[in-house]
């Protein structure tokens, strides 16, 4: 709470645009479609391939699903979460290795696990404001080709040497350099303000919320079957292009039972004094992958005969203060749903699906428990009771991170396209466009959440 | 895909070596490029019908060198043989040695064309021994011809005259480099339809084709071949082969549809992605196909399933979908690829030959179907072809596979694709329910 009595982080009355007049009309950005590499468990198929060869297969495959050779497209966007400094320019670069126009513009964003899905958002609201009447939006992840920086101590050396003038001067440089300085500094999923792991902070958020180690081996469950039957009834024909021999996510196991699942042994959450109930099972592995969505105007998209599955209708960035323990890092996503369905007004009830990142089984679980306890909703969110109960048949039913993979960056697509189709597939629902919810939590406190309709 | 041993034997001390020793010498072949000009040399048009003197006449207008009587010691890029108005044997003699000693100045992959009646149609036993005669005319001397030179026939159904449409397009056909590995083969020209092109060199302009087993190998060059021809295409392969697909969709400026055409529902996904994207279909070429070769004593379900499944029934139930469908276009085609094996057989390939042999059978059955929309299907039957499949066959036998043949050499795909190309478009409008063999004339299989 604030101190004027408001909840902080809860929904708010919409007071944008009607306050300052007429808003101007809005052009709708639909999603043609999407094509993604399939997801690699690191240090397997893609062990080789860069940030950049990976984005660049995954644009070629949607530039050749959808004829786009040689197209000027408004803007590519795309990011990735690990990324080398030599890639400064990384979405260009791919533009200019793709089959794409030379002419295509193309900028990088970089929001954590959101960035792939930021860049739809972003992208979309540019067609919507008439800025730009193409775009594709992407993201892609090695965490086998992770970067690995020198040490601080190695680091300040080579700089001062590159300044040193004499060779007195270098020599003395050189001279301040420890056998430790020579040991190279590789990337963690450490958070920089509490050195936790994003794992050991949501250990943390699991026992809070009181999710058993059942309903999580559940969810993995659940999503390794439901992406298993999505692959075998060809949902994926028109969403991906193998890669480096791979035609399927690599971590995806048809065949894994609840019985499997519950005998993994517990490694996150071991120091707590409750009970451990995160697993490799139902927490998602290093994953290396890219994924690419094809967005554009109505007029665009109808003067190339492309199809239309599905627009964006809106989009909320929320944070927490997760440094402080005052909420869980990934629980984000709990407080900028409830805002984006008060701006929209919507409740929980008006969706057909819901594609919640499953970072780990127990991100989902906690976010739903949050939304379905009452005390959270009246003190966290400020409404007069529980935010709301999803159909639990309507949650991730074509698999999600657990099943496929988490390239970090390029999950945002994965679900966006996947989503995009699935709703265009259900048509209207009484009388209304299909409307599907998309979350995804982030590293440092972050989630981005995002409403989708059939168009 | 480099045949090293005939481009050894070619010039040089190789040739030399080779001659000495009497070892094949394959020739290396004139195959078409844009640009290229249809015949090297000047063109002999032999025979004293009216059916000669106006194609002649044509040949004229194509700007060739045309001569009617024969300059000895000149060098000729192709004989054209007249022969359409045959009544008895005895009327082969005159027309047939008249072009005999020409045959010595005949250049390197110079062309030797027949056209001629086909002999199911006459109920006069002395004319039909004559138009037969023909047949075995052509294929004997396809087999003495050398330096990639090629013999091939045109049958003209009765009423169809030298030129009609597709009887001048099937001569471009065989004057030019896209034949490069035809011979000893006939096209029937059944019917006086067909449209020659405006532009010779865009044969295919305006047309939306579909290709499946795109991905590679022959399909890779049916694709490139079409759009070489001015065809706007889409490429299907199975799900798995997208990541070469996609990059032949990018070459050629195509789009990418990865479907497992086994599916029952493969017509309507193809149909569905031409009509959003272009409004209509006006080529479908079915080249996907595998093998699963093994004795027919060892044949199991699976291998016998699989093959059958995929290289019959899907085309089968594609075309069918097709036909139902008004979107395609109002002069459909439909050019299958069928396999010599379908003709010859080939042990270990029971179930693939049996593949084959019913692609043939459904193209003639769908014949009179196509021509009910004015459209047309036909097929190509390939010999061995350089590929990837071929590639694997261990070394010794798949010498003695490339070199069974006139040619002496293994075909490219390319070769493949012209055939098709040259079936899918307008021009061939009067050839329905053919089978072309390009085979280089493989010595087994007729």
């Amino acid at each position: 709470m604030s101190a004027n009595g408001q909840p902080d982080n809860g929904p708010k009355e919409f007071t944008g645009p009607a306050a300052m007049g007429e808003p101007q009309p809005l052009r709708r950005a639909v999603i043609v479609g999407g094509n993604r590499i399939p997801f690699a468990r690191s240090g397997g198929a893609y062990t080789k391939s860069s940030n950049q060869d990976m984005l660049t297969a995954a644009l070629d495959g949607l530039i050749a699903r959808f004829g786009l050779q040689d197209e000027r497209i408004g803007e590519v966007a795309a990011g990735a979460v690990l990324k080398h400094s030599r890639d400064f320019n990384l979405t260009r670069e791919a533009v200019l290795g793709s089959a794409l126009s030379a002419e295509t513009p193309a900028y990088d964003l970089q929001q954590a696990c959101a960035t792939g899905l930021e860049t739809v958002l972003g992208l979309a609201n540019k067609i919507k404001l008439g800025q730009i009447e193409s775009a594709i939006a992407a993201g892609v992840d090695s965490a086998s080709d992770a970067p690995i920086a020198v040490s601080e101590g190695l680091r300040e050396v080579l700089l001062d040497l590159n300044r040193a003038k004499t060779l007195t001067q270098r020599l003395q440089v050189l001279s301040r350099l420890r056998p430790k300085d020579l040991a190279p500094d590789a990337p963690g999923t450490g958070e920089p303000r509490t050195g936790l792991s994003m794992g050991e902070h949501q250990a943390l958020t699991t026992a809070q919320w009181n999710i058993s180690r059942e309903s999580q081996d559940e969810l993995a469950f659940n999503s390794h079957r439901n992406l298993a039957a999505a692959y075998d009834s060809g949902f994926f024909d028109d969403l991906l292009t193998p890669y480096r021999g791979l035609a399927k996510d690599s971590n995806l196991r048809p065949d894994t039972t609840l019985e499997k699942l519950a005998s993994l042994n517990p490694v996150f959450g071991k120091s707590l004094g409750a009970e451990a109930t995160m697993t490799a099972g139902n927490s998602t592995p290093l994953t290396d992958g890219a994924s690419t969505v094809l967005l554009a105007s109505e007029e665009w998209a109808q003067s190339r005969d492309l199809p239309m599955l599905a627009t964006v209708r809106d989009g909320e960035a929320a944070a927490v203060d997760f440094v402080h323990g005052k909420d869980g890092l990934l629980m984000a996503p709990a407080f900028a749903v409830p805002r984006l369905l008060a701006r929209n007004g919507l409740t929980l009830d008006d969706f057909d699906f819901f594609e919640i990142h499953e970072a780990f089984a127990g991100t989902v679980l906690s976010t739903l428990a949050a939304w379905e306890d009452e005390e959270f909703g009246r003190t966290r969110l400020g409404l007069d009771s529980a935010f709301g109960t999803i159909d639990r048949s309507r949650l991730n039913v074509n698999g999600s991170s657990l099943a496929a993979g988490h390239p970090f960056a390029a999950t945002g697509g994965r679900i966006v396209a996947s989503l995009a189709k699935m709703l265009h597939a259900k048509g209207t629902v009484d009388g209304r466009p299909a409307r599907g919810l998309i979350s995804i939590c982030a590293a440092g406190g972050q989630g981005v959440v995002a409403i989708l309709e059939a168009a | 895909m480099t045949d090293t041993y005939t481009r050894l034997v070619s010039k040089g001390l190789g040739k030399d070596v080779a001659q000495r020793l009497g070892l094949p010498q394959p020739a290396v072949l004139r195959r078409y490029e844009p640009g290229q000009a249809l015949v090297n040399g000047p063109v002999l048009v032999q025979g004293s019908t009216a059916g000669a003197d106006e194609l002649a006449a044509t040949l004229l207008s194509w700007n060739l060198d045309v001569r009617r009587h024969a300059v000895p010691r000149e060098k000729l890029g192709a004989i054209i043989l007249v022969l359409d108005a045959l009544a008895a044997p005895e009327d082969l003699e005159k027309p047939v040695l008249a072009v005999a000693f020409s045959l010595r100045d005949l250049g390197p992959s110079a062309r030797f064309v027949t056209l001629s009646r086909p002999a199911g149609e006459t109920g006069n036993p002395a004319g039909a021994a004559a138009r037969q005669g023909v047949d075995g005319l052509v294929r004997s001397l396809a087999k003495e011809l050398r330096a990639g030179a090629t013999a091939n026939g045109i049958l003209l159904a009765d009423g169809v005259t030298t030129t009609s449409p597709s009887a001048l397009a099937a001569l471009r056909f065989f004057l030019s480099g896209r034949s490069a590995f035809v011979d000893g083969q006939f096209l029937t020209v059944s019917t006086g339809e067909g449209t020659l092109p405006g532009d010779a060199e865009k044969p295919l302009a305006g047309k939306v084709a579909a290709v499946t087993g795109a991905a590679r190998g022959i399909g890779a060059a049916i694709a490139r071949t079409l759009h070489r021809d001015g065809a706007t295409l889409i490429l299907v392969d199975i799900p798995a082969a997208g990541d070469h697909l996609a990059s032949v969709a990018n070459e050629v400026h195509g789009t990418a549809l990865q479907l497992d055409i086994s599916r029952e529902d493969a017509g309507k996904r193809i149909l569905e992605h031409a009509v959003q994207r272009h409004g209509r279909l006006d080529i479908m070429v079915h080249n996907a196909g595998i093998t699963r070769d093994k004795l027919l004593a060892n044949m199991d379900h699976a291998r016998w399933n699989s093959v059958l499944n995929i290289n019959i029934a899907a085309q089968l139930r594609i075309n069918e979908a097709l036909l139902a469908s008004e979107h395609f276009s109002t002069s459909p085609r439909i050019v299958s690829v069928a396999s010599t094996s379908g003709i010859a057989g080939n042990r270990g390939q029971t179930n693939y030959a049996a593949s084959k042999g019913g692609v043939m059978g459904m193209v003639r059955a769908s014949a009179p179907l196509l021509a009910a929309r004015g459209g047309s299907i036909n097929a190509v039957a390939p010999g061995f072809i350089e590929t990837d499949m071929t590639a694997r066959i261990p070394f010794a036998v798949r010498e003695v596979g490339r070199r069974l043949n006139a040619l002496q050499q293994g075909g490219l795909p390319t070769d493949v694709a012209e055939a098709i190309a040259f079936l899918a478009s307008d021009a061939a409008g009067g050839i329905n329910g053919d089978i072309l063999r390009v085979c280089g004339q493989n010595l087994v299989g007729a």
